[in-house]
């Protein structure tokens, strides 16, 4: 069994009186492919924003690889090698696809610069199906296209640790089926990925684990198909009338 | 960004020719036409200063008269001392030090702060300044006396309007200048890239800061007595907000383009209507917000893209004219 | 004791000017640098009352309140809106209002310089003392104070209690939830804006009875109204009032016990102590 990647102990956010995310507590091995699901409002983009240091958590405690992020400003967070993208894509809307993907390697971890940037960036492209389209300007382009520039800029940092918010939202089933294999492939390089998604196929397919949040409380963990499974879980999507 | 290309090499060489023309203007003219040109380029230097730091970053400083005043009184102070180009330095290292200061204090915060406060910031020292000197000094002013001519000042200003250039060529093609297009862009991302964003604009904010520094240094010796109220003037400030923006700060030339038009236009106002400067940089702020919200670089972009759209195939040399008969 | 009675009154009309601006920033978004030129002008108005048609300041503010908001509901209908709908978001909004009301800062300047010259005026209202616990203050002062509070005080009642304060006050909180729940957001904005001018044009009246004035002072107090803003917590009018009483103090204080001449000294030391320790203001909390 590889070692541990990232370790969430206690982790707790409080926005006033609303507790968004409440003691969740789990972990994440090297290599693992992990689903965060759970209902709208349940806490999980707060959770990938405590992991992605995008917020400090009120109390508890991340760790990756050991080290402690928590409370770190974001761009530590970055550096120490934790990727993301976001719920709405955010590409950068004055510059070109190859800007955008070189954006990601240029600061974090691996920090290339000049050429190897600009070559490392077009092979990143290609692997995210935009060949050629390096000198297009991102605000030109398509919704998914957008996204996978998102998503090559996320994996120029190299990062040890992926977060993808939400990234197979919005695509028509033969992108989704492009997309589920572009994710598991990058999972089988090795990369760890913790994904929040809310499309139900990708999961199965994809996830061998999966964590469940409602409420901001964390109500399962375990087997994707386990989980998923789970009276409580089921509740949790439904309602308690259909349970 | 990487090497350098060969319209680089075009851009460089018109650069040095347009140095090498403008430093013959002293050996033409002198009298109000070198003073003319010693304020022209002391604004081309101190605008286009300016804009290294507001333009990427859109926020908007109105600390150059702080500056302006500290590298000022750094000559002022240490002319018995140190020989004028350490003063430079000296000039530089204050201001820089100041725009450190004040970055650290603001720019984590949102946007409004850093303006508010660099708002008074030329006000706040001239009072401490004022008051040292009445009450450790006992005097209201200091003398300047050097014997270097305006025609001096003015290669020393079209010298540090060039190093301003370089360096501002430089910033833009270094890892420094990427991180600030992608803050300009996205401050969220920059962040999750893994720039350090209130660092990096902190750091642009001195260089910046600097060099308005060395732009008031060099010009201590033209006021030969220098007071509070004359090194930190808030026009100064205003002046090169408006001349940036005139001209715009998408393009490093930008602000070069705001410099002759308004300079000329101030100079005709005070020497005339010296009651009106203030509603004249009014109505200029106005016009710039709802005329020229791009300056009028972005303004010439704009038609530009617009004709290109109408024309595809290349830019003839007469869609050039139409450009600029469009802008005249 | 002296200095801090002294420093309480000043504040009382500090807060009224910075409650105008923290309705047109807090609520409009309006971010209005020319809100000294309102409060200067509200000066030169009160002081052609008094000394011209000799109408006494209290009464003349009848009729300054309501010119002030018919005109800055103009400025904010002609000249602010406009900016709002081209904003692509808020980053914009704010570079543009913050440039556009320097434009309105310079010409309004100009414009009274034109008008009444760089001299400083002054008159006489109510000029006798008036004893508070053995020591005496200038009745105008105390009379300003007790009708700054006044005015602030239905302020209060207005914003607390009424249905269009309540509108009011959830514009600031969030405009986007408040067209949800039927407020006509645009509309909110402008009377806030126009409210807000309103008010620091009674703080200019008030000012005018005991403070020489001249045409160019407006930026002064434009940057002490931002600073209370600031300190009191951007749209918060109780954090704006208290920080107002405090920049009072704290200026009566340095101007008489170590120089008058560093009085921008003072308000920039607030500021920078409030920015370093508490950025979202004395009363507030930390926002997400």
């Amino acid at each position: 069994m590889s070692a541990t990647l990232i370790s969430v102990s206690q982790a707790r956010k409080a926005f006033g009186g609303l507790i968004a995310v409440n003691d969740v507590s789990f972990e994440v091995r090297e290599g693992e492919l992990i689903g965060l699901i759970g209902p709208n409002g349940s806490g999980k983009t707060t959770m990938l924003n405590l992991i992605s240091g995008a917020l400090g958590p009120t109390s508890g405690e991340i760790k990756l690889a050991g080290c402690r992020i928590s409370g770190l400003p974001t761009e530590m967070v970055a550096r120490a090698g934790i990727a993301r993208t976001f719920q709405l894509v955010r590409v950068l809307p004055s510059m070109t696809a190859i800007e955008n993907v070189m954006a990601g390697a240029v600061f974090a971890r691996n920090r290339l610069w000049g050429p190897r940037a600009h070559d490392f960036a077009r092979e990143l492209l290609g692997r995210v199906g935009l060949m050629g389209r390096e000198n297009s300007p991102v605000s030109a382009m398509t919704y998914i296209d957008q996204k996978r520039v998102e998503l090559a800029r996320a994996l120029a940092a190299d990062p040890q640790l992926l977060l993808l918010d939400e990234w197979l939202a919005g695509l028509n089933p033969s992108e989704l089926l492009i997309g589920i294999n572009l994710v598991r492939d990058i999972n089988r390089e090795g990369r760890t990925i913790i994904m929040v998604e809310h499309v139900m196929d990708a999961i199965r397919t994809l996830c061998g684990r999966c964590v469940v949040m409602n409420s901001g409380v964390k109500i399962a963990d375990g087997a994707a198909a386990a989980v998923l499974a789970d009276p409580d879980v089921i509740r949790a999507y439904l309602g308690d009338d259909d349970a | 960004m990487m090497g350098l290309h060969r319209n680089e090499m075009v851009v460089a060489a018109f650069g040095l020719a347009a140095v090498a023309l403008l430093s013959l203007l002293p050996l033409v003219s002198e009298g109000f036409a070198l003073s003319l040109g010693v304020n022209l380029m002391l604004y081309a230097a101190m605008c286009t200063a300016w804009a290294l730091f507001s333009g990427p970053t859109r926020l908007v400083s109105l600390a150059s008269a702080a500056f302006f005043g500290v590298g000022t009184y750094s000559v002022a102070l240490g002319l018995d001392s140190l020989p004028f180009g350490a003063l430079l330095l000296v000039a530089a290292l204050s201001s820089a030090a100041l725009a450190g200061l004040v970055g650290a204090a603001t720019l984590r915060l949102s946007g409004v702060y850093f303006v508010i406060f660099s708002l008074g910031l030329a006000e706040l020292i001239r009072q401490i300044v004022a008051w040292s000197q009445s009450r450790f000094a006992h005097k209201m002013g200091l003398y300047v006396f050097t014997d270097l001519t305006e025609r001096d000042l003015y290669w020393m200003l079209l010298a540090l309007t060039s190093l301003v250039f370089v360096v501002g060529w430089l910033i833009n093609r270094s890892r420094l200048g990427f991180a600030l297009r992608i803050i300009g862009d996205d401050e969220t991302v920059a962040r999750h890239v893994g720039i350090a964003t209130a660092r990096t604009k902190i750091i642009l904010f001195m260089i910046s800061g600097a060099f308005i520094g060395i732009a008031g240094a060099i010009s201590a010796p033209r006021y030969a007595y220098i007071e509070p109220q004359a090194a930190f003037n808030p026009m100064i400030s205003f002046q090169v907000v408006i001349i940036a923006l005139l001209g715009g700060t998408r393009r490093l030339w930008g602000p070069l383009v705001g410099v002759v038009p308004f300079i000329i236009l101030m100079e005709f106002i005070t020497s005339r209507f010296p009651n009106h400067s203030s509603v004249v940089v009014g109505v200029a702020f106005l016009a710039i917000v709802y005329l020229l919200p791009d300056g009028v670089t972005g303004l010439l972009e704009r038609l530009r893209d617009r004709i290109l759209r109408r024309a595809e195939p290349g830019v003839s040399s007469t869609t050039r004219n139409e450009i600029g008969e469009k802008a005249a | 004791m002296q200095i801090l009675v002294t420093g309480l009154l000043l504040g009382g009309t500090y807060a009224l000017i910075a409650l105008g601006l923290t309705l047109q920033y807090g609520v409009a978004r309006i971010m209005n640098l020319a809100n000294g030129e309102t409060l200067v002008a509200a000066c030169f108005v009160a002081f052609w009352l008094f000394t011209v048609v000799e109408v006494n300041p209290l009464i003349g503010m009848l009729a300054i309140a309501p010119i002030a908001v018919a005109l800055n509901w103009l400025i904010y209908a002609g000249l602010l809106q406009p900016l709002v709908r081209r904003a692509r978001n808020r980053g914009m909004l704010e570079v543009d209002t913050i440039l556009a009301t320097f434009g309105l800062l310079f010409l309004f300047q100009g414009l009274m310089l034109l008008g009444f010259g760089g001299g400083y005026f002054s008159y006489k209202f109510l000029a006798e003392p008036f004893l508070i616990l053995g020591d005496s203050y200038g009745l105008n002062r105390v009379v300003a104070f007790i009708a700054a509070a006044s005015i602030a005080a239905l302020l209060y009642l207005f914003l607390y209690f009424t249905r269009y304060g309540t509108a009011i006050r959830a514009v600031a909180v969030d405009p986007t939830s408040a067209q949800l729940v039927a407020i006509d957001v645009p509309r909110m904005a402008g009377f806030a804006f126009a409210l807000g001018g309103a008010l620091t044009a009674c703080g200019g009246t008030l000012l005018s009875t005991f403070y020489t004035f001249n045409a160019s002072m407006g930026v002064v107090f434009t940057m002490k109204a931002l600073i209370i803003v600031i300190m009191g917590g951007v749209g918060d009018v109780r954090g704006a009032t208290i920080a107002a009483l405090i920049l009072g103090v704290a200026e009566t204080t340095v101007a008489s016990l170590i120089d008058p001449g560093l009085t921008l000294a003072t308000n920039y030391a607030l500021f920078i102590l409030v920015l370093l320790f508490r950025p979202q203001g004395i009363l507030g909390r930390a926002s997400a």
